[in-house]
């Protein structure tokens, strides 16, 4: 059955109902996480916690007190949120063994509403990377190498499969694999250029980046500070939502969030499209971008219009620089937000005691990897006097273009914006490192970082397959703080569209009863 | 166009494109080779001297300076774009007051736990190798640069 027909058996009631125990939940899914464990979605798996929050919620449950539509879920977080107790190593050599003295704030409320907290996804290594590929726990398999979508259109090579297995995308590559792979009902993610949106695209799983200043970054290991959003994967837009209702609003802890009120919400059923207008931007018709894809998008467009809706293009001028000025500004940010690991108080520390300064030189190059020490060095270059106006600022003032672009195309009177999430479905890992990291995040994060750029909340819905078998999926972008609209008419069209679920062949089905809850679209 | 698999909605009649069917026309492309300005002249090895220093990271080997001369060279794109009387973006929110919290303390004396994560440490002191000694000059540290 299509995951999102209206028969989604809902996971929530079944818990209220006690037709399935939280505990019995939790070890399905991490039985599940030890029989995928080849897909490598999971750096740490907190199992002794995970039951113990379970049985919590059992006990809750039992009281006829559950705290919300969140208890008893499991969930997984990408690792580079701190979770008091819990490992948290960004993938990197430079915080393996950092055991986080303290939660996230969005841990800390999934945790607060009761969820489960399964363990840490893998990602590249400080979440600098588009393929999840480069991070010191090796890549993340993509869930859909093994399906039997994939397997029936793929031609076997002459050695093993082994070398046949695509991509996650990334950075959230683990977070989107575990929400894909079944393990986790979802996942948190980090978005700075594409990191929720693309994995998502490439798993066939939902991928919400809200607006900037929606979400708390406290306790997220910060990359770009003035782009930076946690990240929301699930299975359906209706799930997001009910994250979303959990995580967002002000927290005093981070002066970035807005103060204004914030309300959850639920989705309405939108029936009438005839008064939305959307805007198709003709710069997303991106070099590289595969015929298929832009066949998808074309379809996509004509069935809002088909609707009812208006359709029309727009443009926005500066796309093309904005993975540029994106490049300057993400390694500035990079460099500054970096100089904090020297090992003296956490971390990796190199054995090297000659000086403060010969100390920090050896830590951090044992610590960090090729793509890390790039971006630090070539943001430092950025930095420097002789260099500060021509690119730093230069980038600065290139943004506002970018984030004008937006206004005024939303101030024509367009509600949304569709566009491609990827360029193509998900490369093979062989071929995927081939190319540098820079280069590819350069390619992939194209039609997903200008909403970054502008703040602006954007989300991946999955479409279609694509010729191989893999997933494909189709952006949308809202205005600002209209995380509402934005989600009504993803809904809308992800019902439209009825995505396949994923027929992974690997896996042994136990109980189907608790498998088909599992397998169940939402848990809302 | 051969089908793309499953969905009715993929199988409704073509109209006429409303998505652009080429794409722009004035792109240079992005990543790999295009997409990068002029070859400029290399960075000075004073300046990767300099940098290794502001960063106390090492470029490691010529692929690393490689990198860095594709970024500067990517980077240098911005200089086609037109900002005469554009102010700086430094915030999405620059609309908004910034927050600020009353100064009352709310928590703290978590000195054991923010202890814990440290290698070298005595009593409540975070131990540090001697300070105010710089970095030795190019010629005498052992990186790449001094080949060059």
């Amino acid at each position: 059955a299509a995951l999102n027909d209206g028969l989604r058996s809902q996971v929530s009631a079944a818990l209220k109902e006690g037709r399935v125990a939280p505990t019995e939940l939790c070890q399905r899914c991490l039985a599940l996480i030890k029989s995928t464990k080849f897909l490598n979605a999971y750096i740490t798996v907190a199992e002794e916690t995970a039951m113990k929050q379970a049985e919590e919620s059992e006990e809750r449950y039992k009281r006829g007190q559950p705290l919300g539509i969140l208890d008893g879920i499991p969930v997984a977080v990408k690792d580079n949120f701190n979770t008091a107790g819990i490992e948290t190593t960004c993938a990197s050599n430079m915080l393996k063994g950092y055991i986080s003295p303290y939660n996230a704030t969005v841990v800390q409320k999934l945790l607060d509403q009761g969820a489960v907290l399964l363990g840490k996804t893998n990602l590249d290594e400080f979440a600098m990377g588009s393929g999840s590929t480069d991070g010191v726990f090796g890549p993340v398999r993509n869930p859909w190498s093994y399906s039997k979508q994939y397997k029936e259109k793929s031609v076997p090579k002459s050695d093993s499969e082994e070398s046949d297995w695509v991509i996650t995308g990334g950075s959230s590559g683990g977070s989107a694999a575990a929400v894909s792979s079944f393990t986790c009902f979802a996942a948190l993610g980090s978005d700075t250029g594409g990191s929720t949106r693309n994995p998502a695209a490439h798993c066939g799983v939902v991928g919400l980046k809200p607006t900037y200043g929606l979400i708390s970054r406290h306790g997220l290991i910060p990359l770009v500070n003035s782009m930076d959003v946690p990240g929301i994967l699930t299975r359906c837009v209706d799930d997001a939502a009910v994250l979303l209702g959990s995580l967002a609003g002000h927290d005093p802890k981070d002066s970035t969030t807005i103060q204004d009120d914030f309300e959850p919400f639920e989705l309405p059923n939108l029936t009438d499209v005839s008064k939305l207008s959307i805007g198709i931007p003709k710069e997303y018709h991106a070099p590289g971008l595969s015929s298929e894809i832009l066949a998808l998008w074309s379809k996509a467009a004509d069935l809002f219009k088909n609707a009812g809706a208006k359709v029309v293009e727009v443009s926005l001028p500066h796309t093309r620089y904005s993975i540029v000025c994106y490049h300057v500004l993400c390694t500035a940010e990079v460099a500054s937000n970096m100089a904090r690991f020297d090992g003296l108080e956490y971390g990796h520390r190199s054995d090297m005691k000659d000086s403060t300064e010969s100390m920090y030189a050896a830590t951090r190059r044992e610590g960090f990897n090729d793509v890390v020490r790039g971006r630090i060095l070539s943001g430092n270059y950025f930095l420097l006097k002789q260099n500060y106006e021509k690119y730093f600022v230069k980038a600065q003032k290139v943004r506002r273009l970018i984030a004008n672009d937006f206004v005024k195309v939303f101030r024509s009177g367009v509600d949304i914006l569709l566009t491609p999430t990827t360029l193509s479905d998900a490369a093979p890992y062989t071929e995927f490192i081939q190319e540098d990291n820079r280069t590819r995040s350069t390619q992939d994060d194209i039609l997903t970082q200008a909403a970054n750029m502008a703040g602006l909340p954007a989300i991946n819905v999955p479409t279609a397959l694509s010729e191989r078998g893999l997933p494909v999926g189709l952006q949308f972008i809202g205005r600002s703080f209209q995380e509402k609209q934005l989600l009504t008419v993803a809904k809308w069209f992800e019902k439209q569209v009825q995505f396949p679920m994923i027929q992974l062949e690997e896996v042994k089905r136990h109980d189907s009863g608790v498998f088909q809850h599992q397998k169940s679209a939402s848990f809302s | 166009m051969r089908a793309l698999l499953l969905g009715r909605w993929l199988r409704a009649g073509p109209g006429p494109p409303r998505v652009p069917p080429r794409p722009e026309s004035r792109h240079r492309g992005n990543g790999g080779n295009g997409g990068h300005g002029p070859l400029r002249q290399k960075v000075s090895v004073e300046v990767l001297d300099h940098l290794e220093h502001l960063a106390l990271v090492d470029f490691r080997d010529s692929e690393g300076v490689e990198r860095l001369h594709k970024a500067i060279q990517f980077a240098d794109q911005l200089h086609e774009v037109n900002t005469d009387g554009v102010e700086l973006m430094d915030s999405v929110l620059e609309d908004r007051c910034l927050y600020l919290r009353e100064d009352d303390v709310t928590e703290g004396n978590c000195t054991k736990e923010l202890l814990e994560n440290a290698r070298e440490k005595v009593e409540e002191y975070f131990v540090a190798p001697p300070g105010n000694i710089p970095l030795p000059k190019l010629e005498e540290r052992e990186t790449f640069l001094q080949g060059s």
